[in-house]
């Protein structure tokens, strides 16, 4: 029992758990408090898998500021618990089947294309910061300068969206 | 040694979960909190596909999907907000705009 | 040169451009400019058929009949018309009848519609009947001739409805076309028989075709093709000649303009069925049963048609049932075998009759518009010319000896009595007899009642009195003197021999009628006394219909009304036509209409087509109402479906390819 097994269990079993408690609970609230553990199971993994630069971006990004966002919307919205309505027969009988079944087979299919002998060695590939930094600005320096200009797409639309009509 | 298979599996898992939460909850934003679980689990895959062979592009990918999340993210919630100044309710039920 | 081949097309085309150019382009022009054209063109058409006729006789008889084929109009396969123009003796007669008769009532109608409205329109119709008419006489083959008739059935309701704003008038035009059309049923049969007969429409190749096949027996359930063919081409004869039943569009279309009555309703489209028949003698001598057909029902109309003009009170009436009742005489003639006959009443009646009709139009311009006779009366002096011609006329359609009625009524008469193909012979002559009485019974009535006796017109009317213009007077002077000595081209021999004048009219269109006759078993020599006996008999009744009607109108003038008192009933009926066209509305028209609006329109337009057509968008609208009830607008119902649908190309290629 290797650390790596141990802390991949630990944090695995973590970031399952905080989806089903995401799924199962009522209060949106709740819901994303268990996404922020998700998501800081899910950084610990990467740096499992050698991805330091991108566990980091994890947290501050994803989990420090999205999260963050969907936190104070929440609270703006003053969103209480769920009400309880069932208007589509379809996803009542067929829902929760499917999507099931779409979990066992997409696992299936992975695991078998990938058989148990190739093992995850953490200094196989570590993506630092400089190296990924390198990429980014050679390789896919066009993908970067158009994510900026998403962003400030974004940035106005939220604006423009969410201002009070006057 | 853990096999990249196993971290597979649970990519796969999360995934699916996030597909059920996605059918299963009513309140639009828990709703749209499962599609952010669904871009993680794939991110989840891509960084382990890079170790696997060895490139650096899947982290590059999980980048961008990071960056596009937060667009998505901040322009998803305008618009929800809109839609409950409009609408008055958070339940995705009732806004069937779409319905014939 | 002078030739044929240019000259005899000119006879129709000339009306025809006349036609054209006053219907495009009359409408603002005057009267002048109007006369211009329409009386121009017809009278250029007269000369030409004269100028015709001139060649004609130049022509060595091997070559008459005349025949040019100028284009080929229809080819399909082995069906082939052409635009050929046939001239031998009857079609000769028959166009120098209709051009002179044609151009007098031009002249009169200069006079007769000058204050009426329209009068661009009138003479562009009248000059398309001329085209029509023309083309129908000279045309060589069936086909050709089928679209001068059709054509002047066109002109005819387009004229009888000339006051169209009149209801009366338009439903008058209807009726004569479509009564028209189901004589024209019977012919088209006829003539889709006649090519599948002989394989062609052309005159010469009909009749030399005809000319070898056996006559068909008299007994009609052995009866071949040529008595189809015959009886078919009657049917049509039927419709537009006016015979029984068919007839009954006449006395409505004196709704048109008076010289309108006079050319087509008297002198030539009327007799257009005459012609056909004529023309096809060969068929007809070939096929015994219908010739006999063609005699009885001419007979009977002749009858019948003279037993409702006795009663009838309108003056154009009169005459209508009249022209009736001596087309049926003409039939007769043809039926007996006696074509020529025919043809020689059609001539002599082409006057009479056209004189007749514009004396009558004559008197009631003079009476401002008044018809009916019993509100006329003492007119004698004050329109003397037209009452001297319609007294010439009245005598002619009598039989007054000399006039041309006379001869050309007589030699039907005694052809009829005489015929060696009727067996009944004898009894449609009596009956022709008795017909020939009351005429001139019906017409000395008329011109009582219209010119002598006490006036019976309401003081107004009296100061309108007046005689017409001469554009009026004159055409009636000529055609008063043609219906003295029209007849003296036709003198039996029974008259003639004695002062060495033959029957010329017999005698010229010999050739035409050569074919039939040499088919007809010889007659029993006859003693020209027994003609002459019958000419004498003929005569006494008809100076007795002169003294009876005498007596009744001038001498007694109550003496008609108690009459008609005390044979009420038999008035009645007699007033009221038979009550024909009650039946005809009854039993044709009201069951037709009912089938039209219950059957074709409810059930099977609304019903069956409608159902159908909107039954198709109904169920393209129920399907998607259906189908849009998937747009539910429900995200998690959509959700679910994406998956599922992920779900599937998963199992896909878990099961499938993999």
């Amino acid at each position: 029992m290797s650390a790596d097994v141990i802390l991949f269990f630990l944090f695995g079993g973590l970031a399952v758990l905080g989806a089903l408690s995401l799924v199962l609970q009522r209060h949106p609230i709740h819901s994303a408090l268990s996404l922020i553990l998700v998501m800081a199971a899910l950084a610990v993994l990467y740096l499992l898998l050698g991805a330091e630069f991108i566990a980091a971006i994890q947290i501050i990004v994803y989990a420090g500021a999205i999260m963050v966002l969907f936190v104070f919307v929440i609270m703006l919205l003053n969103a209480g618990e769920e009400e309880r309505t069932d208007l589509s027969r379809v996803t009542r009988y067929l829902g929760l089947p499917v999507a099931t079944a779409l979990l066992v087979e997409t696992g299936w299919l992975l695991y078998r294309a990938w058989p148990g002998d190739v093992g995850v060695v953490p200094d196989r590939l570590v993506g630092r910061t400089g190296a990924v930094g390198r990429m980014l600005f050679t390789e896919y320096v066009l993908p970067f300068e158009l994510t900026s200009v998403v962003i400030l797409i974004a940035i106005l639309g939220a604006v423009v969206l969410a201002k009070k009509e006057r | 040694m853990v096999p990249v298979s196993y971290y597979l599996v649970l990519s796969a898992v999360l995934f699916g979960l996030g597909v059920i939460g996605f059918l299963l909850k009513r309140n639009l934003i828990t709703i749209f909190m499962c599609i952010e679980l669904m871009l993680n689990a794939v991110n989840l895959a891509f960084v382990a596909f890079a170790h696997s062979w060895e490139v650096l592009s899947g982290h590059i990918f999980v980048f961008f999907v990071i960056v596009i999340a937060a667009a998505e993210a901040a322009v998803g919630l305008a618009i929800i907000i809109v839609i409950f100044r409009n609408r008055g309710s958070l339940n995705v039920e009732r806004i069937n705009f779409l319905k014939w | 040169m002078l030739d044929l081949v240019w000259l005899l097309p000119l006879v129709p085309l000339l009306p025809l451009a006349g036609a054209g150019l006053l219907g495009l382009r009359g409408r603002g022009w005057s009267h002048g400019e109007v006369n211009l054209v329409g009386l121009g063109s017809t009278a250029l058409s007269l000369a030409a058929a004269i100028a015709s006729a001139v060649l004609f006789f130049q022509l060595p008889l091997t070559e008459i009949p005349w025949k040019h084929d100028y284009f080929t109009w229809l080819k399909a396969g082995g069906f082939q018309v052409q635009t050929s123009l046939y001239l031998d003796q009857l079609s000769l007669l028959m166009m120098l009848v209709v051009t002179g008769v044609g151009f007098l009532i031009h002249v009169y109608s200069v006079g007769y519609m000058h204050h009426e409205g329209g009068y661009y329109r009138f003479f562009a119709y009248l000059n398309l009947f001329m085209f029509f008419m023309l083309l129908l006489v000279l045309a060589g083959n069936y086909v050709l001739l089928f679209v001068g008739w059709e054509g002047v059935g066109l002109c005819s309701y387009l004229l009888i409805g000339f006051y169209f704003l009149r209801k009366s008038a338009s439903d008058a035009g209807k009726k004569a076309f479509i009564v028209n059309r189901i004589g024209d049923f019977g012919f088209t049969l006829a003539l889709l028989l006649i090519f599948w007969t002989f394989g062609s429409l052309e005159y010469t190749n009909v009749f030399a075709g005809a000319s070898v096949m056996p006559v068909e027996p008299g007994d009609w359930s052995q009866a071949g093709v040529l008595t189809a063919i015959s009886l078919l081409l009657f049917t049509g004869a039927i419709g537009k000649s006016a015979q029984l039943p068919l007839y009954v569009w006449l006395p409505d279309a004196m709704e048109g303009p008076t010289p309108v009555s006079a050319l087509i309703h008297a002198a030539t489209m009327v007799a257009a069925g005459v012609y056909m028949v004529a023309r096809s003698n060969i068929l007809f001598a070939h096929a015994p049963f219908a010739l006999a057909t063609v005699a009885v029902i001419g007979c009977l109309t002749a009858f019948f048609a003279a037993t409702i003009a006795l009663v009838q009170n309108d003056i154009k009436r009169v005459l209508a049932y009249s022209t009736v009742s001596q087309l049926g005489y003409m039939f007769l003639g043809l039926g007996a075998g006696a074509f020529a006959a025919g043809i020689f009443h059609l001539m002599t009646h082409a006057f009479f009759k056209a004189l007749l009709f514009l004396g009558a139009g004559s008197v009631i311009h003079a009476m401002n518009g008044q018809q009916d006779i019993r509100k006329m009366g003492g007119l004698w002096p004050r329109i003397r010319a037209t009452a001297a011609t319609f007294w010439i006329a009245t005598l002619a359609i009598a039989g007054a000896p000399l006039f041309s009625g006379f001869f050309s009524k007589d030699e039907i008469l005694w052809q009829t009595f005489t015929s060696p193909t009727l067996r009944i012979g004898k009894l449609l002559w009596l009956l022709g007899l008795i017909a020939a009485t009351m005429t001139a019974f019906y017409m000395f009535r008329l011109v009582f009642l219209t010119f002598h006796g006490e006036g019976r017109y309401t003081p107004e009317t009296a100061k309108h009195i007046h005689e017409s213009p001469r554009t009026m007077t004159r055409p009636l002077m000529v055609l008063a003197l043609l219906s003295v000595v029209g007849g003296w081209v036709g003198i039996p021999a029974a008259l003639g021999e004695s002062v060495h004048l033959a029957n010329y009219l017999e005698h010229f269109l010999e050739p035409v009628f050569a074919g039939a006759n040499q088919l007809r078993p010889a007659a029993l020599p006859h003693p020209h006394s027994e003609e002459l006996g019958l000419m004498g008999l003929t005569t006494l009744l008809a100076v007795a219909g002169f003294a009876v009607a005498y007596s009744f109108y001038i001498r007694n003038p109550e003496l008609a009304n108690q009459l008609a008192q005390t044979f009420r009933a038999f008035y009645q009926v007699l007033v009221n036509k038979y009550y024909v066209d009650e039946i005809y509305y009854a039993v044709v028209v009201r069951p037709l209409h009912w089938l039209s609006d219950r059957v074709f329109w409810q059930a099977f337009d609304v019903g069956i087509v409608d159902g159908a057509v909107n039954g198709a968008a109904a169920r393209a609208q129920e399907m998607g109402a259906w189908l849009r009830r998937w747009q539910s607008g429900n995200t998690r119902s959509y959700g679910t479906w994406v998956a599922l649908g992920a779900l599937a190309v998963l199992t896909y290629f878990i099961f499938g390819s993999g």
